[in-house]
C-alpha cells in the first residue's frame, strides 16, 4: 500500500457526511433537518480543503486501484464545488421538506460515486463507482414523487441498469482476456489479447461511461430527467456525473486500450453525433429545461473531442479538465436561473427580466453566452483548448464540425436570451416571479466563477498540466 | 496609456451602470459624450507622440494566460493608429448625435461604451486571442444594438448578422489555432509570429490556415459573395449603429488582413493573391451595380460599402502579386488601402448619420418618398451634397486620395484588375448623384410625406446632428487637402508590411 486514507480524505469526508447525516436525520424533527444540510456543506468544504492541502502529484494509492493525479484533483474540485452549488440551489425546494436529510444524503453519495468513478484505475472499482454514482441519482430524480418525476426516475433507472449490466459484462470480458482488473496490467496485456474480444469488451465498458456522460447514443434519459425532476436535481445530474464519466473515459482511452484499436475514429463519430443531435434537438424545444437538456448533450460532444485525441495530442488532458470545470460552473449558473424562476417555463416567460431583475439578466447573459463559447468566459477558453487539441491531434475536420455546431447552438441560446431583454408582456407584469434568493446567490457565484475562470485562467491553467495516470 | 484609451469607455460604462434607468437620460448621453471626447483627446496625444515613428509605440506586454500562450500585448503602429483615430472620432460623433435620445437610453449608452472598448481594443491588440476576444465581443455588442434599438425587421436581421460574423470569427479562431500550433515555441503573439512566419514552408497547411483566416475576415469586410448579412443589418440598425457597423466594424475585416493575414502568412498570401484581387474586383463592380438598383437610401449606402471595401481588398491583393518588384507601387497600394479605410469610415459615417436624420423626419428611408428637401432643409442638402461628392472621390477630399493611391498602386502590379475596377467609380458617382438629386432637388411634393410619428414640416438639421457630422467632413477635407500628417505614419507601416511579405 503506497499511501493510506489520507489520500482519500475528500471521499472519506463525503462518505462520513452521508452516513452521519442519515443517522442524524432519523433523530431530527421532520421540519428542522438543517443540521444535515450543514453537515453536507461541511463535508464538501472539508473535501475541498483536503484537495488543496494534498501533497504533490501524482501517486497511485491502494495497490494501484485509485489514482490521485491532476485529473482526480481537478475532478474533485469540480464535483465538490458543484455539489456545494447544487445544495445552494436546492435550498428553496427542499428546505423544511420532510425528506430533506434524505436529499442531502443522496446528493453526497452521488458525488462520492462520481469521485470514485473519476479516480478509479481498476475495473472493479470503476463498476462500483458507476453503481454508487447512479443509484442515488435515480432516487433523486423521483424525489418529488409526482408523475413526471417518477417517469423520469423510472426511465433513468431502467437505462442505467441496462448500461450497468452491459458495462459489467465488458469489465468481465476484459478481465478474462487481460488477466487483471488493474489498468496498469491491462495496458500491458490487452495489446496481445484477441483484438475482437477486446474491442467488444471495451465498447461494452464504454457504454456505461457514455451513459454517465450523457453522450449519444445513451442520452435518452437526459431530457426526461431534466424536465421531470426538481430543477436543482436536473442541474446535478446534467453536470456532475459527466465529470466522472468523461475522466474515466479519458483514462481508459489514454492509457489502457490498445493504441491501434481505432478509438479516435469511434470517439470522433460519437462526438459528432452528440454535438449535432443535441444541437438540432435543442433548436425546437419549447421549454427552457428542454433546451438546457439538449444543450448539455451537445456540450458532451465538444468534451468528447478531447477524448478523441487523448493519445495524439498533449493538449487533450488539460483541455478536457479545463472544459469540464468551465462547463460545470456555467451550466450550473444557467440552471440556477431555472431554480430562481420556477414558474417561467418557456423563454417567453423570461420577458422583462432585464428591466426588473438586472442581476439575474446579467447571470443569464454570462452563462448562456458562455455556453455558446463567447470570450472572455471560461467555456470560450475551454473550447479554444479543446479545438486546439483536436487540430493538433490531426482531427481538424472535427474542429470544423464543432465550429459549425457552435454556430447552430447560437440559435437556441439566443432564443432564450433575447426575451430576457424585451419588455414584459404587460405593463403591470413585473417579469418572471422569483423564488427565494439563494438560487440567485448560486447563479451569481456561478456566473462570477465562469467569468473569472476565463479572465484569470493564467493563474491556474498550469496546474492542469500533468500526467493522467492510466 | 493605450490600455487607458481602450478601457476608459468601459470604466465609464461601469460607473454609469448602477444608476437607475429612471434618472434623466441626459445623465447618460452627456456622460457618453464626455467619455468619448476624453478618449478622442487621449488618442490625439497618442498620435502626436507616435508621429511618424517606424515601429510600434506604446507597446505594453503582460503575461495573461501563459499556459495557453496568450498574452496581453498592445501597441500601435502606422497601420493601426489611423483606425484607432477614426474609431474614437466616430464614437464621439455618435455620442453627439444621440444626445437628445430619450428611448431606452441607459442600455444604449452602456452598449456603445462597451463597443468602443471592443473596437479600440481590437485595433491595438497584438495578440491573436486578444484580437479574437474583441472581435467576438464587438459582434455580441452590435447584435444587441441592432436587435434592441433597430427598426423594421430588426430581430431577424440582427440574428443574421450575428450568425454570419460569428461563423466568420470561429473560422478565424481555427486559423489562429493553426498558426499557434505551427509556431515553435507555441504562441499567439502577433509580433513573434510575424517574425517567425511559421507556416512559410508548408504549402497546404498554410493555404488552409489562410483560407480559414481569410474567410473569417472576408465575411466581416464583407466581400462578395459573403456580404449578404450586411444590407439587412444596415437597413434595420439604428443610424448610429450603422455608423459604427460600417465605419468601424467593417474595418476589422480589412485591418485583419494588414495585421494578421499578410504579415503572418506571407507565402500563402502571395500564392493566393490573385484570388483576393479577383474578389476585390468583383466586390467593387457588384457593390456599385447593386447599389445603383436600390430604392432604400440606407441600403444603397450599405452596398456602396461593399464597393469601397472592394478597393481595399483589391489593393491588398495586388500587393501580393508582384513579389520582390515594384516596391514603391506596392507601398502606394497599402497606403491607399489604409487611407481608404479611414476615408470610408468618415464619409460613410456622415452618410449614415444623414440617413438617420432623414428617417427622423420622414419616417422612411425610401428615396421615392422624398423630393425637393433643399428648400425646407438647405443645411441638410448642403451637407449631403458635399458628402456625396466626397464619397465618390472628388479631389480635395479623403476619398480621392485613397482611391487614387489604390488604383495607381494596383495599376503597376495588376493592371487588368485596376482597369476593370475603374468603372466602379463611375457607377458610384452616378448612383450617389442620383440619390442626391432625388432626395434634395426637384419639386417639393404638395404634402410632405408623413408616416406615423413624423412631424408635418420637414425641419433642417438640428445643432447636435450638425455637430456630429461636420468634424467628420472636416477630417475628410483635411486628409484630402493636407494628407501628409496621415500618410506619413501609414507609409512607414506600409513599407514595413511590404518588406515583410517580400
Amino acid at each position: 500500500m503506497e499511501s493510506g486514507f489520507t489520500a482519500l480524505l475528500p471521499e472519506t469526508a463525503l462518505a462520513t457526511g452521508a452516513v452521519l447525516g442519515l443517522l442524524l436525520g432519523s433523530w431530527l424533527p421532520l421540519r428542522h433537518q438543517w443540521p444535515v444540510r450543514l453537515m453536507a456543506v461541511l463535508a464538501c468544504l472539508f473535501g475541498l480543503a483536503a484537495v488543496f492541502a494534498a501533497p504533490p502529484l501524482p501517486h497511485p494509492v491502494f495497490g494501484g486501484s485509485y489514482a490521485v493525479d491532476v485529473a482526480t484533483q481537478t475532478g474533485r474540485v469540480v464535483v465538490l464545488g458543484g455539489t456545494l452549488l447544487v445544495i445552494l440551489l436546492s435550498a428553496e425546494s427542499v428546505r423544511s421538506h420532510p425528506r430533506e436529510s434524505e436529499f442531502h444524503v443522496l446528493v453526497q453519495l452521488g458525488a462520492l460515486g462520481t469521485l470514485v468513478l473519476l479516480g478509479a484505475t481498476d475495473l472493479s472499482l470503476l463498476v462500483a463507482g458507476y453503481l454508487l454514482a447512479s443509484i442515488p441519482l435515480y432516487a433523486l430524480a423521483g424525489f418529488r414523487r409526482d408523475p413526471v418525476g417518477t417517469e423520469a426516475a423510472l426511465k433513468y433507472y431502467l437505462l442505467g441498469a441496462l448500461f450497468g449490466v452491459v458495462m459489467i459484462a465488458g469489465a468481465t470480458l476484459l478481465y478474462g482476456v487481460g488477466r487483471s482488473t488493474g489498468y496498469a496490467v491491462l495496458a500491458r496485456t490487452l495489446p496481445t489479447a484477441p483484438p475482437g474480444v477486446v474491442a467488444v469488451a471495451a465498447v461494452a465498458l464504454l457504454a456505461g461511461l457514455l451513459f454517465k456522460a450523457g453522450a449519444v447514443p445513451t442520452q435518452f434519459w437526459i431530457p426526461d430527467v431534466t424536465r421531470g425532476a426538481d430543477a436543482a436535481v436536473a442541474a446535478l445530474v446534467t453536470t456532475l456525473p459527466k465529470v466522472g464519466g468523461l475522466v474515466a473515459l479519458f483514462r481508459l482511452v489514454d492509457g489502457v486500450f490498445p493504441a491501434d484499436g481505432g478509438w479516435p475514429v469511434l470517439f470522433a463519430v460519437l462526438a459528432t453525433a452528440a454535438m449535432t443531435l443535441g444541437n438540432l434537438a435543442a433548436l425546437n424545444q419549447p421549454t427552457v429545461r428542454g433546451l438546457l437538456a439538449y444543450s448539455t448533450i451537445s456540450q458532451v460532444g465538444y468534451l468528447l473531442l478531447a477524448v478523441t485525441v487523448a493519445v495524439e495530442s498533449e493538449f487533450a488532458g488539460p483541455a478536457l479538465l479545463y472544459y469540464l470545470l468551465a462547463y460545470a460552473v456555467t451550466n450550473l449558473g444557467a440552471f440556477a436561473m431555472v431554480c430562481r424562476f420556477p414558474h417561467a417555463e418557456t423563454p417567453r416567460d423570461y420577458r422583462g427580466l432585464a428591466r426588473w431583475r438586472p442581476g439575474a439578466a446579467v447571470v443569464l447573459l454570462v452563462c448562456l453566452l458562455g455556453l455558446v463559447g463567447t470570450p472572455p468566459t471560461a467555456v470560450f477558453l475551454g473550447k479554444l483548448r479543446v479545438f486546439l487539441a483536436a487540430v493538433d491531434g490531426g482531427y481538424g475536420w472535427l474542429a470544423v464540425v464543432a465550429v459549425v455546431n457552435t454556430v447552430i447552438s447560437l440559435f437556441y441560446y439566443l432564443r432564450w436570451l433575447v426575451p430576457v431583454f424585451l419588455p414584459a408582456v404587460s405593463v403591470r407584469d413585473g417579469g418572471p416571479v422569483p423564488a427565494g434568493g439563494r438560487a440567485a446567490l448560486g447563479g451569481g457565484i456561478a456566473a462570477s466563477v465562469s467569468l473569472l475562470a476565463g479572465i484569470g485562467a493564467g493563474l491556474f491553467l498550469p496546474l492542469l498540466n500533468g500526467p493522467v495516470l492510466p | 496609456m493605450l490600455s487607458l484609451v481602450v478601457f476608459l469607455p468601459l470604466a465609464v460604462a461601469a460607473a454609469l451602470a448602477p444608476l437607475p434607468s429612471t434618472v434623466s437620460p441626459r445623465v447618460f448621453t452627456v456622460g457618453w459624450v464626455c467619455a468619448a471626447a476624453t478618449d478622442a483627446l487621449l488618442v490625439l496625444v497618442v498620435w502626436l507622440v507616435h508621429g511618424a515613428s517606424a515601429g510600434l509605440t506604446f507597446e505594453q506586454r503582460v503575461p495573461w494566460i501563459p499556459g495557453a500562450g496568450v498574452g496581453y500585448h498592445v501597441g500601435v503602429d502606422g497601420l493601426s493608429l489611423p483606425l484607432v483615430g477614426v474609431t474614437s472620432v466616430l464614437f464621439l460623433a455618435c455620442a453627439v448625435h444621440s444626445v437628445h435620445r430619450t428611448r431606452g437610453v441607459k442600455g444604449f449608452v452602456l452598449l456603445f461604451l462597451f463597443l468602443q472598448t471592443c473596437c479600440l481594443g481590437l485595433f491595438t491588440a497584438l495578440d491573436l486571442i486578444l484580437f479574437f476576444v474583441y472581435f467576438d465581443l464587438s459582434i455580441v455588442g452590435m447584435y444587441f444594438v441592432i436587435a434592441g434599438w433597430g427598426g423594421g425587421n430588426a430581430g431577424p436581421s440582427a440574428l443574421k448578422f450575428f450568425l454570419y460574423t460569428f461563423l466568420g470569427s470561429l473560422a478565424l479562431l481555427l486559423g489562429f489555432l493553426g498558426l499557434y500550433l505551427a509556431a515553435e515555441p507555441h504562441t499567439f503573439d502577433i509580433v513573434e509570429l510575424a517574425r517567425a512566419t511559421p507556416l512559410s514552408g508548408r504549402g497546404v497547411f498554410g493555404a488552409l490556415v489562410l483560407g480559414a483566416i481569410g474567410a473569417g475576415l472576408l465575411i466581416k469586410t464583407p466581400v462578395f459573395p459573403l456580404h449578404t448579412w450586411m444590407p439587412p443589418a444596415h437597413t434595420d440598425a439604428p443610424a448610429v449603429g450603422s455608423v459604427i457597423l460600417a465605419g468601424v466594424l467593417l474595418k476589422m475585416g480589412t485591418y485583419g488582413f494588414v495585421r494578421i493575414a499578410m504579415p503572418l502568412l506571407p507565402r500563402a498570401w502571395n500564392e493566393y493573391a490573385w484570388l483576393v484581387v479577383l474578389l476585390g474586383v468583383v466586390s467593387v463592380l457588384y457593390g456599385a451595380l447593386v447599389a445603383f438598383a436600390q430604392e432604400d437610401f440606407k441600403r444603397m449606402v450599405a452596398y456602396t460599402s461593399v464597393n469601397h471595401m472592394g478597393y481595399v481588398i483589391l489593393a491588398l491583393g495586388s500587393v501580393g502579386l508582384a513579389v520582390g518588384s515594384a516596391e514603391q507601387a506596392r507601398v502606394l497600394a497599402v497606403t491607399g488601402a489604409v487611407t481608404q479605410m479611414v476615408s470610408h469610415g468618415l464619409l460613410t459615417g456622415v452618410l449614415f448619420l444623414l440617413a438617420g436624420a432623414l428617417h427622423a423626419r420622414g419616417g422612411t428611408h425610401a428615396m421615392g418618398q422624398y423630393s425637393g428637401l433643399a428648400g425646407p432643409a438647405p443645411v441638410f442638402a448642403g451637407v449631403m451634397a458635399v458628402t456625396v461628392f466626397a464619397s465618390f472621390g472628388i479631389p480635395g477630399f479623403s476619398g480621392f486620395v485613397a482611391e487614387f493611391q489604390i488604383l495607381a498602386g494596383a495599376l503597376a502590379t495588376a493592371p487588368l484588375a485596376a482597369a476593370l475596377a475603374l468603372p466602379g467609380i463611375l457607377v458610384t458617382a452616378a448612383l450617389l448623384l442620383r440619390a442626391l438629386h432625388r432626395i434634395c432637388l426637384g419639386e417639393r411634393p404638395p404634402i410632405p410625406p408623413r408616416p406615423t410619428g413624423a412631424s408635418h414640416d420637414v425641419t433642417d438639421l438640428r445643432a447636435n446632428e450638425l455637430t456630429a457630422m461636420l468634424p467628420l467632413l472636416g477630417a475628410a477635407l483635411l486628409i484630402g487637402t493636407l494628407p501628409r500628417w496621415l500618410l506619413a505614419p501609414i507609409e512607414s507601416g506600409a513599407v514595413h508590411l511590404v518588406g515583410a511579405i517580400g
